[in-house]
């Protein structure tokens, strides 16, 4: 269809309106990009700043004679005569074995994302799949309101709820464990997995669920085999940032993990971590001590660490997106 | 109504009136589908005939307020009676939609999927069954090498071939097809009308179809639909040449240009 009576939109008043409105559009465009940019800029100056000041103050575990007497990168992880591995750091004779502390750490991080991860993973695909729209909206809010609680109020119920009842339901010696430790930092994991996988699963295009239910599969089915596989790559992101979050956060394990550096497999003893060991000693120790700097050479490799399971858990979520979209 | 003589239809509607909450979608439709024959159902955009064809796999139940009265009949057998097996119906009755939707999964996992959930197949057979389902469509040669890749980065001409590959696995015995060629270009959507007319030897088929020179191409007969309403259908020949209704008259005309 073509009018030739149609004047040629710069000509008109609408015209010039449109176009001066869309120049001052272009401008805060332009203005608004400039805006995050320097705000990507600025976060990423300042995590480079971080890592500096805290690798600073790491490194006389590597260059200071002094330091080094009493707490070199082999007495942090060799075993010492006659002491094996010991953190001791306020003793007669330190000890700054880090093992035990990453033993707890570990121990705790593994049973907090085992036990939070497949009951987010099912509660996200459960809501996403199966719920009404009714449930679905009480569901997810109250799990996201999980996310809100502060973690010492977390960390306030396991120490005097949650121990107490797991206590008496295994029969364990020591109230504060690995476990009790484990399950009350679930409680901080279990509300970002399930709010990012149910992001993935609700983001499955209709048309696969379509494709399945047409070839005479039940829902379950459905969910299982085409839902669950098509937002692969978003539950792992959220496995990932689920066990960043368990391996960073603090209060609760100060609260419920017992505190005792022991170096052991059992689930069931009970565990000091590195971000409670942070916590619990970097404002009383004395600055410039061996003990300080091994506290900031622990929150060095925190930080890496959890860098590293951000990075390899990336580079594992875009290849699962590769694999699922094909080719190139 | 034409009369079949002395062939039972596969597919048939009887006085079908079907309502989105309180749009009436299809009015008073009866309607036969021939076995072992295509059937194009044409007519403008949003006159049902999408409605209709998921009317004959059930899809409809999965939209919420729907509701629907009259018969239909799957080999003289009503398919909306209280005992129908939904899950079996569709397995008989399958559907291949407007847009491929390939599973997020490899080539193999997506042919596979049918024999797996109805458990037509152990593993062994599995591999077998895969082999002769893209045999059917021809994709064998070109993806037997490629079997674990994600049918994603297919082309989308091997896509909505893989959709049906997909679907002869499971062995139905009618394909309810949603416009199938409107995604694909004129190329990909000759080979598919070829493959089409292979089927039929087998299969029972009813394709929608926006493109008039399809359907008298490739169709044995022709359903010409209006506003919900079924107003003619008979052979495609017939109904293309000597239309019984002015509506489906004009229609065709003006489609052909
Ligand atoms: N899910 C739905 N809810 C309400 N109305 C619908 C729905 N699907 C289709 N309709 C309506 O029913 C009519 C027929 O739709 P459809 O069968 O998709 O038409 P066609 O496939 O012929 O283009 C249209 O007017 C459409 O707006
Ligand atoms: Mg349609």
């Amino acid at each position: 269809m073509r009018s030739g009576r149609l004047l040629s939109p710069e000509k008109t008043i609408e015209g010039k309106l449109l176009q001066k409105f869309r120049g001052s559009e272009r401008l805060t465009d332009r203005l608004a990009a400039v805006l995050i940019k320097g705000c990507a800029f600025v976060a990423i100056v300042a995590l480079v700043l971080i890592f500096v000041f805290i690798g600073k103050e790491a490194l006389p575990i590597f260059t200071s004679p002094e330091v080094r007497t009493e707490a070199d990168l082999g007495k942090l992880l060799l075993p010492q005569p006659e002491r094996g591995f010991v953190w001791q750091p306020v003793s007669e004779r330190p000890a700054y074995s880090i093992l035990p502390l990453l033993a707890g750490t570990l121990k705790a991080t593994i049973i907090a994302v085992v036990f939070a991860v497949p009951l987010a993973v099912a509660a996200a695909l459960f809501t996403s799949e199966f719920a009404t729209p009714w449930a679905r909206e009480v569901i997810k809010p109250a799990i996201e309101i999980l996310a809100g609680i502060p973690s010492v109020v977390v960390g306030f119920f396991c120490l005097m709820v949650l121990a107490g009842w797991l206590q008496s339901a295994f029969g364990w010696t020591y109230r504060l464990n690995a476990t009790t430790a484990g399950i009350g930092l679930s409680l901080a994991v279990i509300p970002i997995v399930y709010t990012v996988s149910e992001d993935a699963f609700s983001s499955v295009p209709q048309r696969f669920r379509d494709g399945s239910v047409a070839m005479g599969a039940s829902r379950w089915q459905t969910a299982w085999r085409v839902v669950l596989p098509g937002a692969s790559p978003g539950v792992l992101a959220a496995c990932v940032l689920g066990f960043g979050r368990a391996i960073g956060e603090t209060m609760i394990v100060l609260m419920a993990s017992g505190n005792a550096a022991v170096l052991s497999w059992s689930a069931s003893d009970s565990i000091r971590t590195f971000s409670a060991t942070i916590a619990a000693e970097l404002g009383e120790v004395v600055m410039g001590s061996p003990h300080y700097h091994v506290l900031f050479f622990i929150g060095a490799f925190l930080f890496v660490l959890t860098f590293f399971i951000n990075l390899t858990g990336q580079w594992w979520v875009g290849r699962l997106q590769k694999k699922l979209r094909g080719g190139s | 109504m034409r009369d079949i003589k002395g062939v039972t239809p596969k597919l048939e509607t009887r006085a079908l009136d079907l309502f989105y909450g309180h749009f009436h979608a299809l009015k008073q439709v009866s309607v036969s589908i021939r076995p072992r024959a295509i059937t194009a159902i044409i007519g403008p955009s949003g006159c049902g005939k999408s409605t209709l064809l998921r009317v004959f796999n059930r899809m409809n139940d999965t939209i919420p307020g729907v509701r629907l009265s009259g018969e239909v009949l799957l080999d003289g057998q009503s398919i909306y009676s209280r005992n129908t097996d939904i899950q079996r119906l569709r397995k008989k009755v399958g559907m291949v939609f407007q847009r491929p939707n390939p599973f997020p999964l490899s080539v193999f996992e997506n042919v596979a999927y049918g024999p797996k959930i109805h458990r037509l197949a152990n593993s062994g057979d599995l591999h077998e069954q895969v082999e002769a389902s893209l045999k059917q469509t021809g994709l064998w040669d070109d993806l037997k090498g490629r079997l674990n890749a994600s049918a994603l980065s297919l082309s989308p001409e091997q896509q909505q071939r893989l959709c049906i590959s997909r679907l002869l696995a499971v062995e139905p015995e009618v394909l309810l097809m949603d416009e199938p060629c409107s995604a694909l270009d004129p190329i990909a959507t000759a080979q598919i009308e070829e493959l089409l007319m292979q089927l039929k030897t087998q299969y029972t088929i009813a394709i929608v179809t926006h493109n008039m020179q399809q359907a008298a191409r490739i169709s044995d007969e022709t359903a010409y639909m209006l506003l919900g309403e079924l107003v003619e259908v008979g052979q495609t020949n017939a109904v293309f040449t000597r239309p019984r209704d002015p509506r489906t008259e004009q229609y065709i005309s003006g489609r052909f240009g």
